[in-house]
């Protein structure tokens, strides 16, 4: 089970809002976060990856506790490894495609078996720059899940993706968080497209 | 012609070059996560030598290590090292005098990377460590190339400060600047020209060559 309590000020142009969310969620689900623009959606998935700090707030994964505001606990993101699709994909424009997964793992198998999944097998040599967005936020999935985490956490993540690869990556990521046993969160507007993956809603609105 | 003046100048511009790389490039990317007072105050006196007369960076260097009293009797007695009127002397004053040109660039550079970039290299389990040296310094290349010859050629013409703490002592401490005004004072005409015009034609290659490695970097590997 992870178990989240967390509230954190949020600073917007309407003022000042609160970020309140309780929650308990099985190991293994699929959660569709949904909500209104600045409602804390990408600052939510920040707090659960140790990235930002909650002003109060209560994250356990499983047995472990990653924050504990009560008692100052903060595990940090390096022993958190959440992996984490940025919602512009932070790919690093100095590595190539096959650089990026070995940055994250030294396991040459899973490797090539994602560029397979992500359909860049032929573009490994190439950098972010020589990429299409499509297939820049394939690799942005691909280097999160090359860590294997127990917890992924995606902001947007095929919104460059045409229908049709769209289909074919939930697919396959489908298989792969099976595999993996990893719990998602997909910060999505469109639920539609997570309809495949038979996720659970998670609806977000600063109050 | 003298040519040792010329070579002490490079010499002195090599090695404070070397040691700015290494003290300035982790404290440019200190200085470019977070703002605090502290912070604050650190940047204004590193950024200090840019504003003051270098005569007054350099008369205050002179009295802090004067080997009569305060730290550079201190430092004469216990290591037997002195920084007045000695080559050492210049690398701390030319160190602290170009320490704005190395730091300045290199921590521009590095708050303007997004800082999505550092924060999914942490959630790959990267050390902070690993995130600078394989994921934000190779992204900032160029700006850290600009610094580098920023700082040698502005060490190259350093003479205010050059001259305060260290004079004009004859392979030790003159250095081209200081033999241009000697050679002037003299009335050597011929000398003084030749050693400005080889300080001159050393910093047009190095500041064109900026200008070149830039303009063939000009698109923002961000694009």
């Amino acid at each position: 089970m992870i178990s989240i309590d967390i509230e954190k000020k949020l600073k917007g142009y309407g003022g000042q809002q609160w970020l309140k969310i309780k929650r308990e969620f099985a190991i293994g689900s699929i959660v569709n976060i949904c909500g209104p623009s600045g409602a804390g959606k990408t600052t939510f998935l920040k707090i659960v990856a140790g990235l930002i700090q909650s002003d109060m707030g209560y994250i356990k994964v499983g047995d472990e506790l990653w924050l504990d505001t009560s008692s100052s606990v903060s595990i940090s993101p390096q022993k958190r490894k959440t992996g984490i699709v940025f919602q512009d994909y932070a790919l690093f424009p100095n590595m190539a495609v096959l650089r990026h997964l070995e940055y994250a793992t030294d396991d040459r198998q899973w490797i090539n078996r994602l560029l397979h999944v992500g359909k860049l097998d032929t573009l490994s040599t190439h950098k972010p720059e020589c990429l299409s967005g499509g297939q820049q936020q394939r690799l942005a999935i691909l280097r999160a899940l090359a860590i294997k985490p127990k917890l992924l956490l995606m902001d947007e993540p095929f919104s460059a993706l045409d229908k049709q690869m769209k289909n074919a990556l939930i697919s396959e990521l489908k298989q792969l968080f099976t595999e993996l046993g990893c719990t998602v969160f997909i910060v999505s507007h469109n639920p539609e497209e997570l309809s495949d993956l038979g996720s659970e809603v998670l609806e977000i609105d600063a109050v | 012609m003298d040519l040792a003046p010329i070579w002490l100048t490079l010499k002195l511009a090599g090695i404070t070059t070397l040691v700015l790389l290494v003290v300035g490039l982790p404290l440019a990317w200190w200085l470019s996560r977070g703002r605090s007072i502290f912070k604050i105050l650190i940047e204004a006196i590193i950024t200090m030598p840019l504003v003051l007369p270098p005569s007054v960076l350099g008369f205050y260097l002179l009295m802090a290590f004067s080997p009569q009293h305060g730290v550079g009797k201190w430092l004469l007695q216990t290591f037997n090292v002195q920084f007045v009127f000695s080559f050492q002397g210049l690398i701390l004053a030319s160190v602290i005098y170009s320490m704005p040109f190395m730091i300045g660039p290199v921590r521009s550079a590095l708050q303007q990377l997004p800082a999505s970039l550092a924060q999914a290299s942490y959630t790959l389990g990267k050390s902070e460590w690993q995130t600078f040296r394989y994921v934000l310094l190779p992204n900032i290349k160029p700006s850290v190339f600009t610094a580098i010859v920023l700082t040698f050629a502005h060490t190259l013409g350093e003479f205010g400060v050059v001259l305060m703490i260290g004079g004009s002592i004859p392979g030790i401490t003159r250095v081209a600047s200081i033999a241009v005004y000697d050679s002037v004072e003299n009335m050597d005409y011929a000398s003084a020209n030749t050693y400005s015009f080889i300080l001159l034609a050393i910093t047009f290659v190095l500041v064109v060559s900026v200008f070149i490695y830039n303009k063939s970097q000009s698109k923002s590997p961000l694009e």
